[in-house]
């Protein structure tokens, strides 16, 4: 066995910073002009808008807010997010979404098997075991949030529903860029989903024929070959690495950390400083593009 | 007292402070990725270590949810080796409850629970090693854990302790000088509007000295925050560099 021994870990950030235009601390003044309008991570005291939490000011017309760089899940309708069930209660499951409070998912909110609208009966309400148990994942979509902030999600569509086999990696909710589209087929023969409550499903793409008929509540159980795991730990070590380096997550940033790993072994992207440099490798990478 | 005398004739301490000098800090925040928000702070020979989980949904058979605010817990914990003489501290004991009682009420009082009603805010704070001035290094620790973890509070809260020798009042009180028996008090505040968090006071100081006393505390508080206060910015501007630079 072999051992790595280093020297103390910095986190792996930027060396060189420039404090950004508004960055705030708690309790700093943001404004003391009424004018404005306060939004999330400030409150008023004395005719003053002063900030909260600790993050840079967004201002979007008259509403100030500040956001900060790592918080729990703030969902927001339309949002696709991966999730575990904890509780199987009266007509809905209870879902862990790494929010403040477990979302929940309505049994009228599903799409049972055997067609599409099918009228829920009270044998329905006694199989919800059957269809989704105590620790299974799910993906699903967030419907509307209550008014206390929780949150009520909805499967309703053949992309979301039952996870089979695959990995899930927690990282930052903050670090999930917000795209059009949170599922990728990636050319290396996997699929992540990237939740926007910072939980990433990473699964090997099924085949056509394979895809679920069945409203998606029938896991495949067929052993995974070595070769397919192989991708799929690599991909876990690439997206891992990214969120250790506070690197924003998205296809592209994925796809390219993917690429930049292919001259190590799997294993040794576990290794900080091979990380380090595949990292950096994807930065530059990305820095080009965008000029 | 046996023969230690606190403060030099040449106006020096023992550890070779000034009088109104802090012990020197150091502190990181972000220490762990598990959990929501982590700090570790040494305030000279004293270290502490802070975690903060949540908001999240309340667990456990204790506590009810409270419809219109977040329930706070703490725990205060010291390890064994924090101190000279080992020592098995079991989970509870009357010491550590009191002071998971005091944090839990300094930061009742700061954070903004209405925001989170429903739900509930772990604050662990462990001492890793005991020089005088837990309770502020607690403070100052768990104040950082919780900015770390974007938790809305009104302010930071701050905490330093101040002593009174030889008519002469001290800052950020060590072991040594908290052990001779002389007054201690502690002070646990926001800085900005100056507001006092919670105020404590150990063993007997005549009320002429208490004003000056309490000055001195306060103005370590403020020192604390302006060294606080430069951390966590360095530390939110580097982490929004590397966000923005992918």
């Amino acid at each position: 066995m072999a051992i790595f021994i280093t020297t103390p870990r910095k986190r792996h950030v930027c060396d060189e910073f420039t404090e950004p235009q508004r960055l705030v601390t708690p309790g700093a003044t943001i404004t003391a002009d009424s004018d404005f309008m306060r939004g999330h991570g400030t409150y008023m005291e004395e005719d003053e808008l002063i900030a909260s939490v600790a993050g840079v000011v967004e201002k979007v017309n008259k509403l100030i807010s500040v956001r900060p760089l790592k918080t729990r899940y703030n969902g927001e309708v339309g949002d696709v997010i991966v999730g575990r069930i904890q509780e199987v209660g009266q007509k809905r499951w209870k879902v862990d979404v790494n929010s403040r409070l477990n979302a929940i998912l309505m049994l009228s909110a599903v799409n049972l098997p055997g067609g599409e609208l099918r009228k829920r009966s009270a044998e329905d309400e006694l199989k919800m075991r059957q269809y989704l148990t105590e620790g299974d994942l799910i993906s699903a979509e967030v419907q509307s949030v209550f008014s206390d902030g929780a949150l009520s999600l909805h499967t309703r569509s053949l992309k979301y529903g039952k996870l089979g086999q695959g990995i899930m990696v927690r990282v930052s909710p903050s670090l999930i860029k917000r795209r059009k589209t949170h599922f990728h087929n990636l050319t290396c023969g996997a699929s992540v989903i990237l939740g926007n409550n910072g939980y990433v499903w990473i699964t090997r793409t099924p085949t056509e024929e394979e895809e679920a008929p069945d409203g998606g509540f029938v896991q495949n159980l067929q052993p995974v070959s070595d070769e397919d795991r192989r991708v799929l730990a690599r991909l876990r070590n690439c997206i891992l690495g990214l969120a250790d380096h506070r690197m924003m997550l998205y296809d592209t940033s994925v796809i390219y950390t993917y690429a930049a790993s292919e001259d190590y072994p799997v294993a040794d992207l576990l290794n900080p400083d091979i990380m380090k440099d595949v990292i950096l490798k994807v930065r530059q990478q990305l820095n080009q593009e965008a000029t | 007292m046996a023969g230690l005398e606190l403060l030099s004739d040449e106006g020096f301490r023992l550890d070779g402070r000034r009088p109104s000098e802090l012990r020197k800090i150091r502190l990181r925040l972000g220490v762990f990725d598990q959990a929501d928000g982590s700090a570790y702070i040494e305030q000279g020979n004293t270290k502490a270590l802070a975690t903060v989980y949540g908001p999240h949904e309340v667990l456990g058979g204790k506590g009810k949810p409270l419809h219109d605010k977040v329930i706070i817990n703490c725990q205060y914990s010291m390890a064994t080796f924090s101190t000279n003489e080992r020592k098995n501290r079991p989970q509870g004991d009357r010491k550590s409850t009191e002071m998971s009682l005091h944090l839990q009420r300094t930061f009742e009082a700061t954070i903004q629970t209405h925001l989170y009603p429903r739900s509930q805010i772990d604050i662990f704070v462990q001492i890793l090693q005991a020089d005088g001035g837990n309770y502020c290094a607690c403070v100052n620790a768990a104040t950082l854990a919780i900015i770390n973890a974007g938790i809305p509070m009104k302010d930071y809260v701050c905490a330093c302790s101040s002593g009174y020798v030889n008519n002469t009042p001290l800052t950020d009180v060590s072991y040594l000088e908290e052990s001779q028996g002389g007054p201690v008090v502690t002070v646990a505040m926001l800085p900005k509007s100056e507001q006092i968090a919670l105020f404590k006071m150990d063993n007997r100081l005549h009320v002429d000295h208490l004003e000056q006393v309490l000055e001195v505390a306060s103005k370590g508080c403020k020192d604390m925050y302006a060294v606080m206060n430069a951390a966590v910015k360095e530390h939110v501007s580097r982490m929004a560099k590397s966000m923005e630079c992918s």
